[in-house]
């Protein structure tokens, strides 16, 4: 089945609505918590980084018998190095964002450690695609 | 229709089919069905939203017979401290007490003593490095109903620890034991505020059965005192309340339990603000709180659905008697003649298991082909939420129907569009909704009166 959100940019205030909707999801089909969990962080991470950085995004969630896939595709700045954008602590978030308790430099990492598979595709000036699946 | 047990039920002459329980339900657990309400008690978790609702008082709650208390030779009677609080202010505690006996009990325990005993045992587990936070307390049973049921991950963050009236229960049988009492010659009886701690009484979670022999309805209890209450003289019983303490006093009420546990504890009350906490906790939202107090009702125990008081006068009452009493560390175990840590031992509760209930069937694909469909059914229904399907909301209506316990004709709104578009007749489409709502619903009737807004 699948679902589908739009983000907006700088709308922290309903950041959070599409994962825990996808939440909702997957526990009325049974899925194992601690698998949920994992997967309500990725992708709560995901969203934030659209509101903090892009200027819109949507998610797309595709949800199988044994894996859901979660594809974020924004129109934002991009990102230009993103090995360094991996490393914990690192971030590039302006002072407001951060001011807001957001931009800690954890979200590219807490998406990788909760994720099973992640792929992220950036292009400087146009956005950016974060893929991730995991498995249940 | 299910195999739970029943503790309180729907009058069908009383009720008039206004909707205001099914939508108010946090569980979604009430239906519609032949112009009146049914109740899904494997969804239900007792948390009495329906009763206080509800414009004709239909629901009653199933209780013991007060009679039965003559079968034992000690007849203790428990009761919150939330029921002095009901009293009208010229009637003393020591009135209260003698009303009490003059019904047939024999010993009076208000269940919040000897308080000091659970706030140590509760202090241990939170400062178990192993005890998931935020801990979330036991004592409302609705709340751990619910967490069991909708958020079955956070049943590892209960407290494993029984609730007051277990305490008050272990200690009169300790003091009545000492005094030469047999076991099988004590009767214990708790006075309940709710429902949900009659559903905890007689089917327990976390413990095999209560300890209690009967539950008693507060109402039915404060109307029998009323009767022989004495306005006069009475002897003084302040002997029995020696082990009452201010902690005890104000512990059924919001902020009685967190303002001693955690290094940062939250209360919340009232069912739909624990539903969003909860959502929050779930989602990891509520990092720092490291203990959480969570009751059903507004105001905790003061609200409770078997109640006449007005809450807030409650609370105040209760506030002010609890200045008069000492703090529970200042009664000494020792000068009571307790045994602290046969009591302790008591305390301790069972793991509470997680029993989920809004899954949609085990099978995965086909689960999933379900809530595929259902989202589809919720695009061509209104969204209006009026309830005149006879679900609470539109969304359940289509989950309903992918579950063959609804159909599509159901909704009202659907049926218009279909007659105007000439693919039903006016007079199937109003025998659908007769058959909906009853041949009745269509008769004059000046008692089917719904609801108005407070202040009208």
């Amino acid at each position: 089945m699948k679902l589908t959100f739009s983000i907006q940019g700088s709308d922290f205030t309903h950041a959070g609505y599409p994962s825990s909707e996808v939440k909702k999801v997957l526990k009325q089909l049974d899925i194992d918590g601690k698998t949920i969990k994992k997967i309500v962080i990725a992708l709560y991470e995901a969203e934030v980084n659209v509101v903090a950085h892009a200027w819109k995004g949507t998610a797309t969630i595709e949800i199988e018998e044994n894996k859901i896939s979660m594809l974020l595709e924004d129109e934002g700045p991009g990102i230009p190095d993103i090995d360094l954008a991996m490393q914990a602590g690192y971030s590039t978030a302006s002072k407001e964002v951060r001011d807001m308790g957001f931009g800690a430099g954890m979200g590219l990492p807490n998406m990788k450690k909760n994720s099973d598979e992640l792929i992220i595709e950036s292009e400087v000036g146009k956005g950016t695609k974060v893929k991730m699946v995991n498995y249940f | 229709m299910s195999g739970s047990p029943i503790y309180h039920a729907l009058n069908v002459t009383k009720c008039i089919g206004c909707t205001h329980c099914m939508k108010s339900c946090p569980t979604e657990a009430i239906r519609l069905v032949n112009g009146l309400a049914v109740i899904d008690y494997d969804r239900c978790v007792y948390c009495g939203q329906c009763h206080r609702v509800c414009p004709t008082n239909a629901f009653y709650v199933v209780q013991d017979d007060l009679a039965m208390i003559h079968s034992f030779k000690y007849r203790v009677i428990l009761f919150p401290s939330i029921m002095i609080g009901q009293f009208p202010e010229k009637y003393s505690e020591d009135q209260i007490y003698d009303g009490l006996k003059k019904v047939g009990f024999t010993h009076i325990y208000e269940v919040e003593q000897p308080l000091q005993v659970l706030i140590d045992s509760i202090n241990e587990v939170l400062k178990d490095p192993d005890t998931p936070k935020p801990a979330i307390s036991v004592y409302c049973p609705a709340i751990v109903r619910i967490i069991q049921a909708r958020y079955p991950d956070l049943t590892e963050n209960i407290i494993l620890r029984k609730a007051p009236h277990n305490l008050a229960a272990h200690f009169a049988i300790q003091r009545l034991m000492k005094e030469g009492a047999r076991r099988e010659e004590i009767g214990l009886f708790y006075a309940t505020p709710c429902i949900a701690k009659i559903a905890a009484v007689k089917s327990p979670v976390g413990e095999a059965e209560s300890i209690v022999d009967g539950v008693v309805n507060m109402n039915h209890l404060y109307n029998k005192v009323m009767k022989v209450i004495s306005d006069s003289e009475v002897p003084d019983y302040s002997d029995q309340r020696q082990n009452l303490s201010r902690e005890g006093i104000t512990w059924s009420l919001t902020r009685g339990e967190s303002c001693h546990f955690g290094s940062r504890g939250i209360a919340i009350d009232g069912i739909h603000n624990a539903v969003r906490f909860l959502e929050r906790v779930e989602n990891d939202q509520a990092q720092g709180i490291d203990f959480i107090e969570m009751r059903a009702c507004d105001q905790g125990c003061a609200s409770g659905i078997l109640l006449s008081g007005n809450r807030f006068m409650t609370v105040e009452r209760l506030e002010r008697r609890a200045k008069r009493y000492p703090s529970a560390k200042d009664i000494r175990p020792e000068v009571i003649k307790l045994n602290t840590s046969d009591l302790k031992e008591k305390l301790v509760l069972e793991p509470i298991m997680p029993k989920p209930h809004f899954i949609f069937g085990k099978e995965r694909v086909k689960a999933m082909e379900k809530m595929t469909r259902a989202q589809r059914i919720v695009c061509f229904l209104p969204g209006i939420d009026c309830g005149a399907c006879g679900a609470p909301n539109c969304h359940a209506l289509a989950e309903d129907m992918v579950n063959n316990k609804a159909k599509m004709s159901d909704c009202v709104f659907l049926q218009q569009q279909w007659e105007s578009e000439g693919r039903i007749s006016p007079n199937k489409a109003f025998l659908n909704v007769q058959k909906k709502w009853g041949t009745d619903r269509f008769k004059a009737d000046c008692n089917k009166r719904g609801r108005r807004n407070e202040g009208f």
